[in-house]
Formats: structure tokens, C-alpha cells, sequence
């Protein structure tokens, strides 16, 4: 059965089960792999998108829930010049990947918070950043977000 | 750990060796040995013309020049470094490639760092003689045997390749920096050739070598197709700390821009024409069989197209993941128990507990008389029983293979720690030789240890599958199979048993520890004790035991550091001033030790029910000592406030990278200490994905992490691991001076619930 949404902006028409999770959609007939799969149980956050602007983890919605919606994927995060978003370059300046697989997710989670809080606090950051980041870059997930949202004295403090 | 006299390894950043003429030269590479027979490691693998050869024509496209299998000018001065290491995250490309382009003077825009494609003709001989060496502290014989050899003894032991922290201290210090610093030499002579000026007016800054007399330059890609045909020293005079414009700069790394914009492609993102998806269902009981499998429910799911049995498994591959999922979901495979259907976490102690009890152990090491001092009248004597579980490396990609088999050949892609033996592995279990297998190694999302091809049984998996199915086929690992069917940091317990003199000092000290592998010289012991004892007790499980980051220091660390708490509270003395009188004065570990304490503000007041915890462990090379600010929440779980590290490594290559490194360990040795544990029921793993597996997250991670690197100048140690060991028990020591409360046994979580 064809499902039709929109995907960073474009039309896209997927042929599939209408029990296959977004993610496996998004990964496997549109080939946008900047989504990754971690756990397939909405526990780990490495699959997150957002759905109408909403932080979704993709592994744990079917595509018939997304048909007629809008999805914006890591891919559709860089503005139509190809620059990239604010908390891209944050999350290249605080040096916060290393093995990178969570990283998709935890960026797609943090424009999520900052989009509805304009500039997250401490604890709206511990609250919102639930994804899982084996390779334990936290404390720079939360350098790059108070940097891009203008609190660098704070991002300071955390100094690893 | 014995110190290591291998002078190669020994061979100081900082300290170039003298000039020497070419004859001693060689020398310097290898051992004041009588059993050496011509040339070292580099004299080996210089003159391997045939792999030199071979490496060309891998890599050498247009006029691009290849320099010994190590390195690669292209006409427009970008130069390619070929890291045999595999990097999943932990910056050793970056760092490999500051170090040979720091001596190539190569202008590090330029620098590209690459995977060496799996073939011997790049194979890893420096990491091969150094792990040998360190490992067998045998470096004579070693160093006597000729480089491949090396390299293949290197392969066929189980944990050493881009493991150990091994990338920058074997391979970035003996070879990449030597390669950059021998190529300079040549395009110096090349362009002295050329400019008919001698070699003694040239400089090298920004891929350029300056006449600055003349005011001419020649860019490295005009002179790389001369320099390619002269010979290369095999001695070149390295740079001296004072002189690098790379090494222990904060350059970001190369691989980071990929990683915020979704376009690295990992293991699990390859896309192929005509590939399929596969999925697997192994026996949940290690050790068991496939007994028998009805796989008609799964062929009437939509995409499904076959089911293939295995052993010990069942594989159905589709179109698609979900379908592959679905159809494996609508299967009722039945296993056998392989005769583990006894085997339990809580069997696993007794046995343990039995062994130890029995008497006999396996290996012993230690100085003094460690009995006579148990047994001095009046001494003060405790005992502490310590367990930890199994825990699972949870690298964030699931495993995913791919594999093409067609014309008797064999083509694998995907992420795994040593392309040559990912050759070897598959080319046996498809029955095939290893010159017909091509694998083509990928991006990995975490490795941690799970990724060594000896104990990765997807290879063998997709190497039969393959030859099952005409089209390239990607196995994928649900996050299911993933946790039920790892290669544990293994279960283990130890008993500790310490004596404190008349003096305050403890006077003898023995860990007896139970576990499949000995932990022996891996963990060094680095207290000041007249007397000291260390037996092995193996045990073996039906699980198959695997290195986790830091190996063996986890549980030796969090075992001794405790029980050295222990002993403190004892004496009724603090538990960083009773460190400091057990470590020699004017050693780098007190240096280490007393940095951390003055910088976390130990002694200083702190708020009700917060405590301060301190561990210092040694592993990998370095030294690195922890405290932890920690209180305890209403439900009993451990709240973690505060971190600081420091670190003596020798020297950071990449100091931005290598603070990343020590707070990812910190926080993974937390993130183990609180929730983390794979436990076994009637033979089988009880967890199975993120629900029940407990990593920590951003909310229990401290929210500042101090890690602070001191310069000492030794030799140079990990940094990948050594950041892992010392936080757990520097954790289970602040919540024993916040509460009173002693912790033996990990993961706390467990223990506050019970
Ligand atoms: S893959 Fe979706 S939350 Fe883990
Ligand atoms: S960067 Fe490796 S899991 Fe987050």
C-alpha cells in the first residue's frame, strides 16, 4: 500500500506494510540512513525525526500514522543554502561526536528542546535529552546546547 | 606491569634520538640484542618491496604516490594517511594523522586520514612488536623475529588489534611519525635535486619545501613522483616537543563534520542493487543447537523470500528489515540447551565461590611472604567479599554485516576491529581462501571490544549465508540478539584480605579472584606492600567472555580501590592521605593522586549527605586517579553531582579529544557501577534491549567532568580505556562517606532494591 507524507519538504510516496515503522521506511525506501536504528523500542532516541515539528522516535510509530504529515530528518535539518543548523555548527565547535551513531538523534532532540523553550535550563535539558549516548558525550551534548542558545558562560562551567 | 625496556617503545615524544650513523641507526629500533639479524622492524618493512608494490596499486590513482603502504601525496598536495587502526569513535585517525603530518610538515588542511584497505600489504607490524613486547615482556625474542611474522602473532591473539589503547602509543609513535618525518627527508633531497641548491638551505612549512635564499618553493605534490623513487631513511631525526606545529594541539577531528549531518555511512547504512536484509534468531542459550524449525508461517509474510538454518541459528532474509523481522517474529525455531539449562547468575557465584574456597588456583603472582604476615600477633586483618556481573558492551550499532558472494568470491562490508582476521574468519567458515574474501571495512558506531573478528560470529554467519542467496545480503542484528548474545566483561569475584602493621601501613595484601581469564600484570598494582599476593581461580561459564573497555581493570580497579577504602576507614584515616603514604614518594601516581585530590577540594566542607570518593587505577600505560561527588536519592539510587579526572598519560596527542575519551570512560564506568548487568536464568541472558539493560543518561551523568592531563613527559599510554576503571570505585567509595554504607557487589541499582 503507497503512503504519502512529506519528507524534509519533499512529496514522498513510500510502498509499504502499513505496520513498518517510519524508521525503516525512512532508512530502507528512502535512503535517508542519517536516522539510525538503536533499539526499536523508543528506548535509546538514536531514531528520533520530528513529525509536524513534534520530536518522534521513528522506530515505534507505523507509517499509516504519518501519512499526510511532515517529517524533518537529520538530513532536512541544514537550511536550503546547505548551511548548516545552528546546533550542527554548535555540536561540530563543542567537538561532541565521537563514535557519532546517537548523535542524529541527540541533535534532533536538541533543536526539538530549544524550538519549545527558546533557551532550555539545567533541568529542562535533563529532562528533554533523554537519548542514550553509549560513548558518553554528555556533558558536550550539553556544552552545544546552552552555546547555540547564547549561554556560553554557562556552557563554560562544563568543562569536558 | 613490568617496565618495558624495548627502546622503541620506550622512545620519548619529546626526545628525538641522537644522530646516529646509518649502520647503529637501525639499532635504535630495535634491541641491544644478540639475537637480532639485520634489520628492524622498519628495515623489514622498508625492503618488502613486493608489498610496497602491492600497496600502489590498492591505493595509487593518476600521479598520486604512495609511500610504503603508509602514505599518499596526490599532484594537488592533499596527502592521505593510511591508519591501519579501525577508529569507531575514539579519534585515533585524527590523532595518527597529526602525527605523521606534524613531521611531514604537511599543511594539515590537506591531511586526509584513511582506512588502510584490508591487505597485508598494510598490515600493522609497530603494533604488532609493541603489544608483543609489553605483553610477553619478552622483547628480545621479539624483536628478532622478522616484521610479518610479527604481525601475523599480533593477529592471532585475541584482543590486540586497535585495542589495548594501542593506536597512538605502537602505531603513531613508531611508525606514522617516522614515515612523515622520512618522506620530508626525501622531498627535501628531491627538491634540492631541483633546485640544484644543497639540502642543508631547505625548509618545510605547509606541504612546501622553502629555499629561502632564493625565495623559491615546490609544493610536495609537484615533488612526490621524484621523492617516491628514492630510498627512504629508516632513521630520521624526529622533531622535538618544542618544534611541533600538531602534535598535542586541539585540532578538531577530521570525521566530526559527517557525524552532525547524517552523511557518515555506517555498517548499517550500506546500500547495495539487489541487496536483501536479513535477520537472526540464535540459540538463547549459548552453547544449544537448532533442533528443528517449521518456516512456513515465516514465507507467507510479505517480502519474506527464504530461511536458512544454521547450527545454532535461524536466518530469514527479505526484502526489507521489517519483513525479515516479521517473519522471524512468526517462527517457533526450537533450541536445545547444550546442556546449560542449570546455568544461573547466582550458580555462577557458588561455583566461583567453591573454586576459590577449594584452594587451588590457576596462576599465582606477588612478592614477600604474604601468610607470615596474616599470621604477626596482634595485626589487624580484614577480609571483603567483592562480585561483579557480566555487563554488555552496548555499542550503539547493532551488528550488521554485508556479504556478496559470486564467482567463488566473497565481499564483505561493514564495521569490525581487524580487517585482516574479518578475511580469515570468513574465508574459513565459507570454505574458501583468504585471498577470495575482500572485506571493506565501514564507519562503526561504538566497538568497546565487541568488534574483534574472534569472537564475532556474524562473519561466520553471513559467510554461509551468502552462499546461500545470488544477491548481496546485510545481516542485521536486532538490538534483541545484540544484548543476549554479546561477549561479556565476564562475571567475577574476588576475596581481599589485607593486614595493617603496628605502623598504620598495610603490611600484606591478597586478592584471590575468580573469573574465565587471567587478569595477571594487566591491572598494576601500585601500592608500596611489603608483602603481596594475587591467585587466579579460572572459571568458565557457557558464555563467551569478551574484553570490555579497560579490559580486566574494571573489576581488579573496583576491587582494590574499594578494599584499599576499606582499609583506610580501618585505620581510621582518610582515604586519599592513606593512599598517599602506600605510594613512593615523587612518583608519577602521587603526582597524579594529589593533583586530583587539590583540584576536587578534597578535605573541603560539603553540603548534608553528599560524599567524596577517590580511586586511583594504572592500565594501558596510564595512570589516572578520580573523585566523585555523590549523594543518595529517596528510591535508594545513587546520585552522581560531581567528577574530576586527571591523567597522566605521558602526553596528549590530541588534548580535545583525549579529555573526551577519559569523561566517555568516566561516565561508562558510572553508567556500569549504577544499573548495568547481564544476568544469566537457566542458561540464558534475562535482559534483551535498552528497557532492562540500564545506561545512564544525560540526567545522571555529571554535569561537569575536570579532566586535567599532566604533561610527565613518559611514555605514552591509552586514553581510550585507562578513563573507565577508577570511576566505580570512586563512586562506591563517596556513597560509603555519604552513607555508611559499604557496596561489594555491582550494579548499585540492584543492590539498593534489594
Ligand atoms: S531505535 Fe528508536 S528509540 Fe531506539
Ligand atoms: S557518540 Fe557514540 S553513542 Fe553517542
Amino acid at each position: 500500500m503507497a503512503i504519502e507524507f512529506k519528507v524534509n519538504g519533499r512529496d514522498v510516496s513510500v510502498e509499504a506494510d502499513a505496520d513498518t515503522p517510519l524508521l525503516w521506511a525512512l532508512r530502507e525506501d528512502l535512503q535517508l540512513t542519517g536516522t539510525k536504528f538503536g533499539c526499536g523500542i523508543a528506548a535509546c532516541g538514536a531514531c528520533s525525526v520530528h513529525v509536524d515539528g513534534q520530536i518522534t522516535r521513528s522506530c515505534s510509530v507505523p507509517i499509516s500514522e504519518i501519512a499526510g504529515r511532515s517529517v524533518t530528518t537529520i538530513e532536512g535539518l541544514k537550511g536550503s543554502d546547505g548551511a548548516l543548523h545552528t546546533v550542527q555548527r554548535a555540536w561540530i565547535e563543542a567537538q561532541v561526536p565521537q563514535c557519532g551513531y546517537c548523535q542524529s538523534g541527540q541533535i534532533m532532540a536538541a533543536v526539538a528542546l530549544i524550538e519549545a523553550t527558546g533557551s532550555p535550563s539545567d533541568a529542562q535539558i535533563d529532562e528533554a535529552m533523554t537519548n542514550i549516548c553509549r560513548c558518553g558525550t554528555y556533558p558536550r551534548i550539553r556544552k552545544a546546547i546552552l552555546a547555540a542558545t547564547g549561554q556560553a558562560a554557562a556552557a563554560l562551567q562544563g568543562d569536558a | 606491569m613490568a617496565d618495558n625496556p624495548t627502546p622503541h617503545l620506550d622512545m620519548p615524544i619529546e626526545a628525538a634520538p641522537p644522530k646516529k650513523k646509518k649502520g647503529m641507526v637501525r639499532r635504535a629500533f630495535l634491541v641491544g640484542s644478540a639475537l637480532l639479524v639485520g634489520g628492524g622492524v622498519f628495515g623489514v618493512y622498508w625492503s618488502d618491496s613486493s608489498a610496497r608494490a602491492r600497496a600502489k596499486t590498492l591505493t595509487e590513482t593518476g600521479n598520486d604516490r604512495n609511500f610504503l603502504g603508509w602514505m599518499k601525496i596526490a599532484e594537488d598536495d592533499t596527502v592521505t594517511v593510511y591508519s591501519p587502526h579501525i577508529d569507531f569513535g575514539q579519534g585515533s585517525h585524527t590523532a595518527l594523522g597529526q602525527m605523521l603530518a606534524d613531521e611531514l610538515d604537511a599543511d594539515w588542511s590537506k591531511v586526509r586520514v584513511e582506512q588502510a584497505p584490508a591487505d597485508t600489504a598494510f598490515a600493522n607490524t609497530p603494533l604488532g612488536k609493541g603489544f608483543l613486547a609489553e605483553m610477553s615482556g619478552a622483547p628480545g625474542v621479539i624483536n628478532a623475529l622478522p616484521g610479518a611474522l610479527i604481525a601475523m602473532i599480533a593477529r592471532s591473539l585475541p584482543l590486540q588489534i586497535t585495542g589495548g589503547s594501542s593506536a597512538v602509543r605502537y602505531t603513531g609513535q613508531v611508525g606514522m611519525r617516522t614515515v612523515g618525518a622520512a618522506v620530508r627527508l626525501a622531498l627535501i633531497e628531491e627538491a634540492a635535486d631541483r633546485l640544484g641548491v644543497p639540502t642543508s638551505e631547505l625548509t618545510t612549512a605547509d606541504s612546501k619545501v622553502i629555499h629561502a635564499k632564493s625565495g623559491k618553493a615546490l609544493r610536495y605534490g609537484e615533488l612526490a613522483a621524484g621523492a617516491a623513487e628514492r630510498s627512504l631513511s629508516s632513521d630520521p631525526v624526529l622533531k622535538t616537543r618544542d618544534q611541533f606545529t600538531l602534535i598535542g594541539k586541539p585540532v578538531p577531528r577530521l570525521d566530526i563534520p559527517a557525524k552532525v549531518d547524517g552523511s557518515a555511512v555506517y555498517g548499517i547504512d550500506l546500500v547495495l542493487p539487489e541487496m536483501r536484509v536479513a535477520t537472526i534468531a540464535a540459540a538463547p542459550v549459548r552453547g544449544g543447537k537448532l533442533l528443528s524449525v517449521d518456516e512456513k508461517p515465516a514465507l507467507a509474510v510479505t517480502g519474506l523470500e527464504k530461511v536458512i538454518k544454521l547450527d545454532d541459528a535461524v536466518i530469514v532474509v527479505a526484502k526489507r528489515y521489517w519483513q525479515a523481522q516479521k517473519g522471524l517474529k512468526a517462527l517457533s525455531p526450537q533450541f536445545s540447551d547444550g546442556g546449560h539449562g542449570n546455568v544461573s547468575s547466582a550458580s555462577i557465584y557458588s561455583a566461583q565461590e567453591a573454586l576459590r574456597k577449594a584452594g587451588k588456583p590457576e596462576n599465582e603472582g606477588g612478592e614477600g611472604d604474604v601468610d607470615a604476615a596474616f599470621g604477626v600477633a596482634g595485626a589487624k586483618t580484614l577480609t571483603a567479599e567483592y562480585r561483579v556481573p557480566f555487563l554488555h558492551h552496548a555499542m550503539m550499532e547493532p551488528f550488521a554485516l554485508t556479504g556478496h558472494y559470486a564467482q567463488g568470491k566473497l565481499t564483505l562490508w561493514g564495521g569490525l576491529q581487524d580487517p585482516l582476521s574479518t578475511r580469515a574468519r570468513a574465508a574459513k567458515a565459507a570454505g574458501i581462501a583468504m585471498d577470495d574474501v575482500v572485506f571493506n571495512p565501514m564507519i562503526m558506531g561504538g566497538g568497546f571490544g565487541r568488534r574483534f573478528p574472534d569472537m564475532t560470529e556474524i562473519i561466520d554467519q553471513v559467510a554461509l549465508l551468502a552462499k546461500q542467496v545470488p544477491y548481496p545480503v546485510k545481516l542485521i542484528w536486532s538490538r534483541e540478539e545484540e544484548v543476549r548474545h554479546g561477549t561479556y566483561r565476564p562475571q567475577s569475584s574476588a576475596q581481599l584480605k589485607a593486614t595493617l602493621g603496628q605502623d598504620g601501613r598495610i603490611s600484606a595484601w591478597r586478592t584471590d579472584y575468580v573469573q574465565s581469564g587471567d587478569a595477571e600484570g594487566e591491572t598494576s598494582f601500585i601500592y608500596a606492600i611489603p608483602a603481596t599476593s594475587r591467585r587466579h581461580f579460572s572459571y568458565q561459564s557457557n558464555q563467551m567472555d569478551g574484553p570490555w573497555r579497560s579490559v580486566n581493570s574494571t573489576q581488579i580497579g573496583f576491587c582494590n580501590e574499594s578494599f584499599i577504602d576499606e582499609l583506610a576507614h580501618s585505620a581510621g584515616e582518610d582515604p586519599y592521605q592513606f593512599r598517599r603514604k602506600h605510594l613512593p614518594a615523587g612518583s608519577r601516581h602521587l603526582k597524579v593522586l594529589d593533583t586530583v585530590a587539590q583540584r576536587a577540594g578534597w578535605g573541603s566542607p560539603l553540603p548534608e549527605g553528599v560524599g567524596r570518593g577517590i580511586a586511583i587505577v594504572e592500565s594501558f600505560g596510564t595512570i589516572v586517579a578520580e573523585v566523585i561527588e555523590a549523594s543518595v536519592r529517596e528510591d535508594g539510587s545513587p546520585k552522581v553531582l560531581k567528577a574530576w579526572a586527571v591523567v597522566d598519560c605521558g602526553t596528549t596527542v590530541n588534548p580535545l579529544n583525549a579529555e573526551a575519551q577519559i569523561a566517555g570512560g568516566l561516565i561508562m564506568g558510572l553508567s556500569s557501577a549504577i544499573g548495568e548487568a547481564i544476568t544469566l536464568d537457566k542458561g540464558a541472558v534475562v535482559q534483551s534491549n535498552f528497557n532492562d539493560y540500564n545506561i545512564l543518561k544525560l540526567a545522571d551523568a555529571p554535569p561537569m567532568i575536570d579532566v586535567h592531563f599532566l604533561e610527565s613527559g613518559a611514555k605514552i599510554g591509552g586514553i581510550g580505556e585507562p578513563g573507565v576503571p577508577p570511576a566505580s570505585p570512586a563512586l562506591a567509595n563517596a556513597l560509603f562517606a555519604a552513607t555508611g554504607k559499604r557496596i561489594r557487589t555491582l550494579p548499585i541499582l540492584t543492590q539498593a532494591k534489594a
